[in-house]
């Protein structure tokens, strides 16, 4: 009942006739603490590179800073850029979009460049790009259309199979890529969707026994008999988090490294003193594991910090959703709201030491393009949802 | 509903939405409180795992002291060489896996994995856990390619290490000795606190003697290292010095020592010299033959392991002249006649008839070579080294054990404190030694202390043992009227810039009680044997223009050659220096032992020129 009080409340100035500059630019109704958690994440990110990555391309102090600092612009125009655009557009589109994340993943296997054994990544002509991290926005936008669209279609049960077809065969592409992490943001995303679209409880419970079972046979039923699903570094990552101790030099050894780091931070953090993660014992420190550098550098007060940002960035998102003007939006909004909750979670719990390895980016702060970028169009997407329920009750008001 | 396109959700929605929050509440409370847990809770903890994290420290070798003759000459220092050493503790667990690396390691190192094998055991007993030396002396290419291949060769490692260095390859080799490897008995010894397995210690001769002095302080760096345990560049944190080992300045005078070594190595015989100060018992040279290059020790091949360690009768390892257990021959002669004298068996005056031979029950002892002097005085006796006169003094004093106090008093017998290990206590025989020596069941014949006995001893013959340094300190004692010097190579210790740190001047052992008379008379019938027409070694010293006093000695050893020794005071009437040569098989005293006494005196004169003959006019008798 909480929605509708709201409503009743809004606009409190319903004869407001002077047009301003923020309202030209579409800015008067932007969720300006989303926007600016954001913002601080990013920027908080483009801060920790700075110090903590000086070192690591020889000849080029700035080297992630600097691009970072660029992804982090071109991310915050992005999300500027849709907050022009009516988000339903997306929900016509749904079937295009749905067709150009499925065709660009799959590109990633005909053009696409190996790094470290996995082609995740198409070669453009200024950076590469990685297909799958925008994927994770358009899926959310083209499945939450498929939901409103087939609302009547079928049986409760065909709708659930359907809903769980179209979300799994683009993270089934992921997977093969091979990109573990972000498929299950892929499925988490697509749960997220159907979670919102309605989709009864009982089914959840359904699938929630179901996933169990899988993974009870992927790691331990199908290796025993021979037919290895994951690849061996996949299994060992997913599993060693549970005993790390066993694995101080293999697998656990980064995430016992990452744990020492943060730890040793202690309350306000060790600075330029920091050696965990300045001397190489925490691998991919720019990317997977910059919550580690942040824990080291700035301690308890940096890394609590980073975590309110994120928990700010979720509410608002959640807010979002039930701000939504229709069911697309707030399927959206949800869809986005938890897939953000979601690898942050993981992200953060892997550099804590008590999730799984799955590469999964943290969302604004790890160094990447593709990442900072579809996150701020994610973020855009948010604020194009919010801007929209605005209008809308204003325009209800003013007409 | 509220799933229609253009719909405003519904309450349903508003229950989904307060789900996800409270799933996110939860989710952001395990984050913070993980969060709280490490960086609050156990944070110095972690603090600490990560310091230790990032340095490793490393030893760092300090050199031993150099060790120097008298006048300042090298005759040990170091060189740095590059060694293979293996820590078998980080070998892979794996029996097959270990056999793998180090197979390729023998590739490498041309060492087959058997003989690899051999030397982690050799060394595991010397000191366990210790890496191992599996090779020194390796090559650039060899130590470029192990830092290359690291992930390949766990556990192994190339360490720049000092070697001792011998310029001077055999020179006083007994004298300064050896190192090694410390090994798990001395560890456990108060001298060598703080010592860690693996690190070197003196072994033998000076480098044993000294080695406190010698042995530095190890210096140690802190370097900040990556996950893989490299050094990162510039990462040196901190670095304690090592402080060398002071530099040990010896006794030995090198025109003395090559002397001494070249006159003896010329007999190709074993044998001994030791030429010491009579006044304060600095050893000048002390040599052994034959000898060794010190540093064939240090990585010795089969065939030098076999000429070093295995060679009972050479044994070029024993320094002959201090561990040996030798009779004297006729060198003994000044101990019959001071313990005659002193206990008036025998005054200066009183001739003793030698007819060539004398009898003593059924048994006739005959002057050596046949030879018969007639009457002679004590002083002519020693000129002439009359077997007859001394056998005399010998059966005089059969009952009195006064021979046997008076070669005590002299120093014969007891160890004498040199600072060298391994010196020997040598035997003076007397009633109670023959007696115990029954009693126990030990000896060769079972009968008394005969006169017989007594009479061999007299002549430095029969069961007597001792060695040249005990003779050079009784005829030091006679030169410089009774002190019982303490003989040592040990001058001074120095720092790297040459300032003194301590000197060695041991206390005298003791003092004896020696009549003038009779150590002039002594002295005078050693000095008419070395330089008066029929002196026992007047052929060899006749010529030379420093007055001595020396006398020959010549051990009978049935089944050998004779042994040749020879004793010399000199610049007589009043010595400074004592020179005590003997060589095996050498034949008479006079025939090999006077003449590489004459070198060796001849080298000392000549650098001591201005300060002798003056004194006394230096007429040859």
């Amino acid at each position: 009942m909480m929605y509708a009080t709201r409503t009743r409340q809004a606009s409190p100035e319903p004869f407001a006739v002077r047009v301003g500059i923020a309202e030209r630019l579409g800015l008067a109704n932007l969720d300006w603490q989303l926007a600016l958690a954001a913002i601080a994440l990013v920027g908080f990110s483009v801060f920790t590179l700075a110090q903590a990555t000086t070192n690591d391309v020889p000849g080029s102090p700035g080297y992630f800073v600097d691009r970072q600092a660029i992804y982090g612009l071109l991310g915050v125009i992005g999300m500027l850029v849709l907050t022009r655009i009516d988000y339903s557009r997306f929900r016509e589109l749904r079937v295009g979009i749905y067709t150009f994340l499925c065709a660009s993943i799959s590109l990633v296997f005909v053009f696409g460049f190996t790094a470290r054994g996995s082609r995740r990544s198409l070669d453009l002509p200024f950076f590469s790009f990685q297909p799958s991290e925008l994927g994770k926005v358009l899926l959310i936008l083209a499945l939450a259309g498929f939901v409103i669209d087939g609302a009547r279609r079928g049986s409760p049960w065909q709708r659930t199979l359907r809903y769980l077809c179209l979300g799994m065969a683009p993270a089934a592409l992921v997977f093969l890529q091979p990109d573990l992490g972000t498929s299950l943001v892929f499925a988490v995303a697509t749960l997220a969707v159907m979670y919102f679209g309605g989709v009864p409880w009982t089914h959840f419970a359904v699938i929630g026994a179901t996933i169990v079972t899988l993974v009870a046979l992927v790691l331990v039923a199908a290796p025993k008999v021979g037919v290895p699903v994951l690849h061996g570094y996949q299994e060992e990552r997913l599993t060693s988090f549970l005993h790390p101790s066993e694995h101080a030099s293999g697998a656990g050894y980064q995430q016992n490294q990452s744990v020492v780091a943060i730890g040793s931070g202690e309350k306000t953090g060790r600075g330029d003193r920091a050696t965990q993660t300045r001397l190489d014992f925490v691998p991919e420190r720019h990317t997977d594991f910059i919550f580690a550098v942040i824990g080291e550098r700035y301690g308890f007060m940096g890394a609590a910090f980073v975590l309110s940002l994120y928990a700010l960035l979720f509410w608002r998102a959640l807010k979002i959703v039930t701000l939504s003007k229709n069911s697309y939006g707030a399927l959206v909004a949800g869809g986005i709201a938890v897939s953000l909750l979601f690898q942050v979670f993981v992200n953060v719990g892997m550099n804590l030491g008590i999730m799984p390895i799955t590469g999964i980016p943290l969302p604004l702060m790890s160094y990447g393009g593709s990442s900072v970028l579809a996150t701020f169009l994610a973020v855009g997407v948010l604020q194009s949802i919010h801007i929209q329920a605005r209008l809308s009750q204003k325009g209800r008001f003013a007409w | 509903m509220y799933e229609r396109s253009g719909d405003r959700p519904g309450p349903r929605l508003a229950l989904r939405v307060a789900v996800v929050g409270g799933v996110a509440v939860a989710l952001f409370a395990v984050l913070a409180f993980r969060l709280w847990d490490l960086q609050v809770l156990s944070g110095a903890d972690y603090l600490a795992e990560a310091k230790n994290n990032r340095t490793r420290e490393f030893k760092v070798i300090a050199p031993r002291g150099d060790i120097l003759d008298r006048d300042g000459n090298v005759l040990v220092d170091n060189r740095t060489s590059l060694a293979l050493q293996l820590n078998t503790q980080k070998l892979p667990e794996d029996a097959a896996e270990e056999r793998e690396e180090l197979q390729r390691l023998g590739g490498l190192a041309h060492m087959s994995l058997r003989k690899i094998r051999r030397t982690i055991k050799e060394g595991e007993e010397v000191a366990a856990g210790a890496p191992v030396t599996l090779r020194k002396d390796v090559g650039y290419d060899l130590v470029y390619y192990l830092e290359e291949n690291q992930d390949r060769f766990p556990g192994v490692s190339v360490q720049r290490v000092f070697v001792r260095a011998y310029p001077d390859g055999t020179r006083a080799a007994h004298v300064v000795g050896s190192v090694g490897e410390i090994n798990d008995e001395e560890l456990k010894e108060p001298e060598y606190k703080g010592l860690e397995p693996g690190d070197e210690v003196g072994k033998e001769g000076v480098e044993y003697a000294y080695d406190r002095y010698l042995r530095g302080e190890p210096g140690m760096t802190r370097i900040q290292v990556n996950a893989l345990g490299q050094p990162t560049p510039g990462g040196q944190l901190i670095s304690e010095p090592p402080s060398p080992g002071d530099n040990l300045k010896l006794t030995l005078d090198p025109d003395v020592q090559a002397a001494g070594e070249s006159a003896l190595a010329s007999f190709g015989l074993p044998g001994a010299f030791i030429t010491m100060d009579v006044r304060d018992g600095q050893i000048l040279g002390m040599g052994s033959n034959p000898t060794f290059d010190p540093a064939d020790l240090i990585e010795p091949t089969q065939a030098q392991v076999n000429a070093l360690y295995r060679d009972d009768v050479l044994a070029p390892l024993t320094n002959r002249a201090t561990e040996s257990y030798y009779p004297t021959g006729s060198t003994f002669k000044i101990i019959t006649a001071l313990a005659a004298l002193e206990n008036d068996q025998v005054s200066l005056t009183e001739p003793i008839f030698d007819n060539g031979s004398i009898t003593v029950g059924t048994q006739e002892f005959q002057n050596a070579g046949g030879a018969s002097f007639g009457p002679v005085d004590l002083v002519h006796a020693l000129q002439v080294s009359s077997d007859v006169y001394f056998y005399t003094l010998g059966l005089r004093m059969w009952k009195t054990n006064q021979l046997q106090r008076e070669a005590t008093k002299l120093g014969i017998g007891k160890e004498s404190g040199f600072d060298l290990p391994g010196e020997t206590e040598g035997l003076v025989p007397s009633k109670e030694w023959r007696e115990q020596l029954v009693a126990e069941g030990l000896a060769l014949e079972d009968r008394p202390w005969s006169a017989g006995d007594n009479i061999q001893l007299a002549i430095g013959q029969g069961d007597l043992q001792t060695n040249p340094l005990q003779m050079a300190i009784a005829y030091a004692a006679l030169a410089n009227d009774g002190t019982l010097v303490t003989p040592h190579v040990g001058l001074e210790v120095e720092d790297a810039a040459g300032r003194v740190l301590k000197e060695f001047n041991p206390e005298p052992h003791g003092k004896v009680k020696i009549n003038p008379s009779y150590r002039s008379a002594v002295l005078e019938g050693l000095h008419l044997a070395a330089q008066a027409p029929g002196g026992t070694s007047y052929g060899v010293f006749g010529g030379f223009p420093i007055d001595v006093a020396g006398k020959t000695g010549t051990v009978e050893r049935p089944g050998h050659g004779d042994q040749s020794w020879y004793a010399v005071v000199a610049p007589y009437p009043n010595p400074r220096v004592v020179t005590i040569v003997t060589v095996e098989e050498g034949g008479f005293g006079a025939e090999s032992a006077a003449p590489a006494a004459l070198r060796i005196l001849e080298a000392y004169f000549d650098k001591h020129a201005t300060q002798t003959g003056a004194a006394n006019g230096g007429s040859p008798g």
